[in-house]
């Protein structure tokens, strides 16, 4: 029975490493491959941590497990070894993983300094749109075609609720804030989290690399209704999103009549 | 209490008061008790009960992922709670049930589990002394346990028993804050905020008691440096409560302060977390300039420190079990205490790792990643440790030792995780997804939990005389370890898919929708968990009437608490101690003079074997 629990402490972990190995396979995995330039960087850092971390798990549970193992086998007439420790290998047990951890430390910081520093944001990055969390929908307002964004709203602002029309291949930066309570801005395959904090208007910048439709969820917990903050990240090339809020300009501005140019071809 | 030698003092004090047997009421011996022991008992009942409870509450949470808007199986039709939904759960009785499974949980049961059941319990027995330096504080500290399971009681029921407080167990404003925010953020979360006030109050009572205990009362010989590895995690963790919990009770009533209209009828009330502009659910912009950040940065000053008060004690505890069952000195006893001190001192400069994706001064979020970072180096060390404490040993294959192991191998997985954490830019991905429910309930219920199945088993032959069955414990043991592993390590995987936390149905979201099958194995594991903990509890209330009865010293153990009868009398010892060595001699070469492979504190200098001093 004794070796029975060693090997019970040999055979979760190697279960735990089996499922991590089967996960990308089963769909257990990233929703998608990261679908901007800071979601690679940050994929990267995920696996460079992943791979430090699996290594010291394997070899500290296989440790446990291999002490304990021999205690099982041990012959019951020999004593506990005695000791009270060693200097040696606490001083080695301090300082290597020190060094790991600063360096992992280290090695974010760059990214991090891209993603959050409002100086380091990329130069030709524009100003697209502003989104407005509200319990619970996202509510989008684009300036005037042509026009700057402003944190104040503008005459001929366009508006949109749940989805918003990014182009793709360049950065881009949002002005993000709630008229409520806080929520976060998510887009898991865009690998963009920001809170919505009350009272603040935060500067998102992100760039997304291919065409498609990305979901764009909550994060924060905002209420009941929480869960169905459900909107979309349309990503288009420039002509299609100018082509987009000319059509959305067309719509908000259409007040029944029609013009003199509608008129003649009829 | 204060002398010049406060040991000789607690010394002449346990001889007054071993000697005199009170006859004492009912009431008085076991209700009102000013016994330690009697306190840490009542500690313990209760918040096995609570366990419980908090488990019936996460099985709920759990029903709705796995079955989401599916009338719930018998549970459904039996309380008035679901009756009006036709058994279901509604979105706002969801938020209500996370809400206080973690309330209940981190309040309820794990903060009081470990200080007020243990640290109660052994703080005197361990370091040699009569009892606590404030008897009466003592008491305090347990019967304000029951107003605040009243008023957390109270907040399911008084918005009609279909929203209790949904705000999370971390309650940022603004939604805890304006009561029109939520179904739930009115008078429930007035009551939720002063029952979280009066655990902190009871918190607070015991903490100064413990300080003043342990540094004042210690018996004589009983140095800083012989004290059990338990004695120093209960000490840290009281300097912990009492540096940090002022914060958040402060913050606890500014809330309340900017709530003040949903306690009385007026307009009147402050605005500490409360912006101008702000429309709630078509009312009127509010009027203010506070900042809900400020909430954010109090609770997490208070509530990251708190979860080194939720781990430290089991710590210290499966140091002194696992030198016990594998017969030898704890690997380490110095570093093991410098690195608990170190935890603990990191523990106070790392609560923005919390709020990376707050909006924070991204400059702070480097310090902060960094302080988090080092903060893994102390728990490191300890891990080493305590595989070096079992190397070479021998080993006894108890579920003491089993949960012990369990103890060690969880907490190395929470631990691991938490890196992920730590790097800002991978947070950014997993912030309030699953992978961080994953990673605290490895350290809260992997780690804390299973060291306190250990703990009870291993120090109930003090508690009650009796001993628990191994048996039955191993069985809870493989149970309860197999299902947590299959409940919660999945969860690292639904967090990498993106899975937010606290959503009633994730389904709603194309690219969560294939996540359905993983968590209805999740739930069924979950259930068999939940189930499993009957074991332990059948087992621990059969065992008081009808276990095994058996001596002072079950475990041959060394500690002071294994000199006094089982269980002790009011004034616990018989002989008062004096001490003349550490606790973890195990099979030392005085023990083998005398024939032993332990021995206890008590026993004077073996003549003719070199003395192995601390180094």
């Amino acid at each position: 029975m004794k070796k029975f629990w060693a090997l019970f402490f040999f055979f979760w972990p190697t279960v735990a490493i089996i499922s991590c190995l089967i996960a990308p396979s089963r769909g257990w995995w990233f929703p998608s491959a990261p679908m901007s330039r800071t979601g690679i960087q940050i994929d990267g850092l995920f696996y460079l941590i992943l791979i430090i971390v699996s290594i010291t798990f394997v070899g500290t549970q296989y440790a446990l497990g291999y002490a304990l193992w021999m205690g099982a086998t041990k012959d019951s007439a020999s004593r506990a070894h005695f000791s009270h420790g060693s200097h040696k290998l606490e001083i080695i047990w301090t300082i290597v993983p020190s060094f790991i951890l600063v360096f992992i430390s280290l090695s974010q910081l760059d990214v991090l300094a891209e993603i959050r520093v409002i100086s380091k944001f990329p130069e030709q990055a524009t100003k697209i749109a502003e989104v407005t969390a509200r319990q619970f929908e996202w509510r989008i307002r684009y300036p005037k075609p042509g026009e700057k964004l402003t944190t104040e709203e503008n005459p001929g602002d366009l508006y949109y609720v749940n989805e918003l029309h990014v182009p793709t291949g360049k950065p881009v930066i949002i002005n993000l804030r709630t008229q409520d309570v806080q929520h976060a801005f998510f887009s898991p395959q865009l690998r963009v989290k920001q809170d919505a904090v009350p009272g603040l208007v935060i500067p998102v910048w992100f760039d997304v690399l291919e065409v498609g439709n990305y979901d764009l969820v909550c994060a924060e917990l905002c209420g009941w209704g929480h869960y169905k903050m459900k909107a979309r990240i349309v990503a288009q090339s420039q002509s299609s999103v100018d082509k987009y809020l000319k059509e959305l300009e067309a719509e908000q501005n259409e007040d029944g009549t029609k013009s003199e140019a509608a008129k003649s071809d009829e | 209490m204060a002398t010049v030698s406060p040991a000789l003092d607690a010394h002449g004090h346990a001889d007054d008061h071993s000697h005199v047997h009170h006859e004492q009421s009912f009431i008085s011996k076991y209700v009102f008790s000013l016994d330690h022991k009697i306190i840490g008992i009542q500690f313990l009942m209760t918040t096995l009960i609570m366990l419980m409870v908090g488990g019936a509450l996460a099985l709920a949470v759990r029903w709705q992922l796995a079955f989401p808007w599916e009338n719930m199986p018998v549970v459904g039709q039996l309380f008035g709670l679901f009756r009006s939904e036709g058994g279901q759960i509604s979105p706002e009785f969801y938020t209500m049930l996370f809400t206080m499974h973690a309330s209940v949980m981190i309040f309820l049961v794990i903060i009081p589990i470990l200080a007020g059941a243990f640290g109660n319990f052994l703080i005197p027995l361990q370091i040699g002394t009569d009892d606590m330096a404030f008897p009466a504080l003592n008491m305090l500290s347990y019967w304000f346990m029951w107003p605040a399971i009243l008023c957390f009681g109270c907040s399911f029921f008084v918005a009609g028993g279909t929203a209790g407080p949904g705000n999370g167990w971390t309650s940022y404003p603004l939604l805890s804050d304006l009561p029109t925010a939520a179904p739930g953020s009115g008078s429930s979360q007035t009551f939720w905020l002063i029952g979280l006030t009066l655990v902190g109050v009871s918190s607070m009572m015991g903490s100064v008691n413990y300080l003043t205990t342990i540094i004042n009362m210690r018996a004589p010989g009983m140095t800083l440096f012989r004290m059990p590895l338990t004695i120093w995690s209960m000490f840290i963790t009281a300097i912990l409560q009492a540096f940090a919990l002022p914060v958040l009770t402060a913050a606890g009533f500014m809330l309340v302060f900017d709530r003040l209209g949903t306690i009385f009828p007026t307009d009147i009330h402050s605005v500490f977390f409360i912006p101008a502009n702000i429309i709630v659910n078509n009312s009127a912009p509010t009027v203010g300039g506070g900042q809900p950040l400020l909430w954010q940065h109090l609770f997490w000053f208070y509530s990251h420190p708190a979860v080194y008060i939720m781990l430290l004690p089991a710590m210290g505890m499966v140091s002194d079990m696992l030198s016990c069952m594998s017969r030898k000195p704890v690997f380490g006893y110095k570093p093991m205490v410098y690195s608990m001190a170190a935890i603990a001192g990191l523990g106070f400069i790392v609560w923005g790792h919390h709020m990376f994706t707050s909006g924070m001064n991204p400059a702070l979020g480097m310090t902060f990643m960094t302080s988090t970072m080092m903060i893994a180096l102390p728990s490191a060390i300890k891990v080493f440790n305590w595989i070096g404490t079992i190397w070479g040993g021998d080993l006894r294959f108890n579920a003491v030792m089993l949960n012990c192991s369990g103890f060690v191998a969880m907490f190395i997985v929470g631990g691991l995780s938490g890196i992920f954490m730590a790097a800002v830019p991978v947070d950014i991905y997993f912030h309030d997804t699953y992978f961080i429910v994953a990673h605290f309930h490895y350290v809260l219920f992997g780690s804390t939990l299973f060291g306190v199945f250990a703990a009870i088993q291993f120090w109930f032959p003090k508690m009650f005389g009796r001993e628990m069955n191994d048996t039955v414990q191993k069985w809870h043991f493989a149970l309860s370890f197999i299902a947590f592993n299959f409940t919660f390590f999945p969860m690292h995987m639904l967090g990498i898919a993106g899975m937010p936390r606290r959503y009633a149905d994730p389904y709603l979201h194309g690219y969560l929708e294939h996540l359905l099958p993983m968590n209805r194995f999740i739930t069924l594991s979950a259930i068999v968990m939940g189930f499993a903990q009957f074991l332990l509890l059948g087992n621990f209330f059969y065992s008081i009437f009808r276990g095994k009865k058996v001596g002072r010293n079950p475990w041959n153990a060394n500690g002071l608490e294994w000199t006094a009868p089982s269980p002790p009398g009011h004034g616990n010892f018989d002989i008062a101690p004096v001490v003349y060595r550490g606790p973890y001699e195990y099979s030392s070469p005085e023990a083998e003079a005398i024939g032993q492979d332990y021995i206890l504190q008590t026993v004077p200098h073996v003549k003719g074997v070199a003395k192995f001093a601390h180094h």
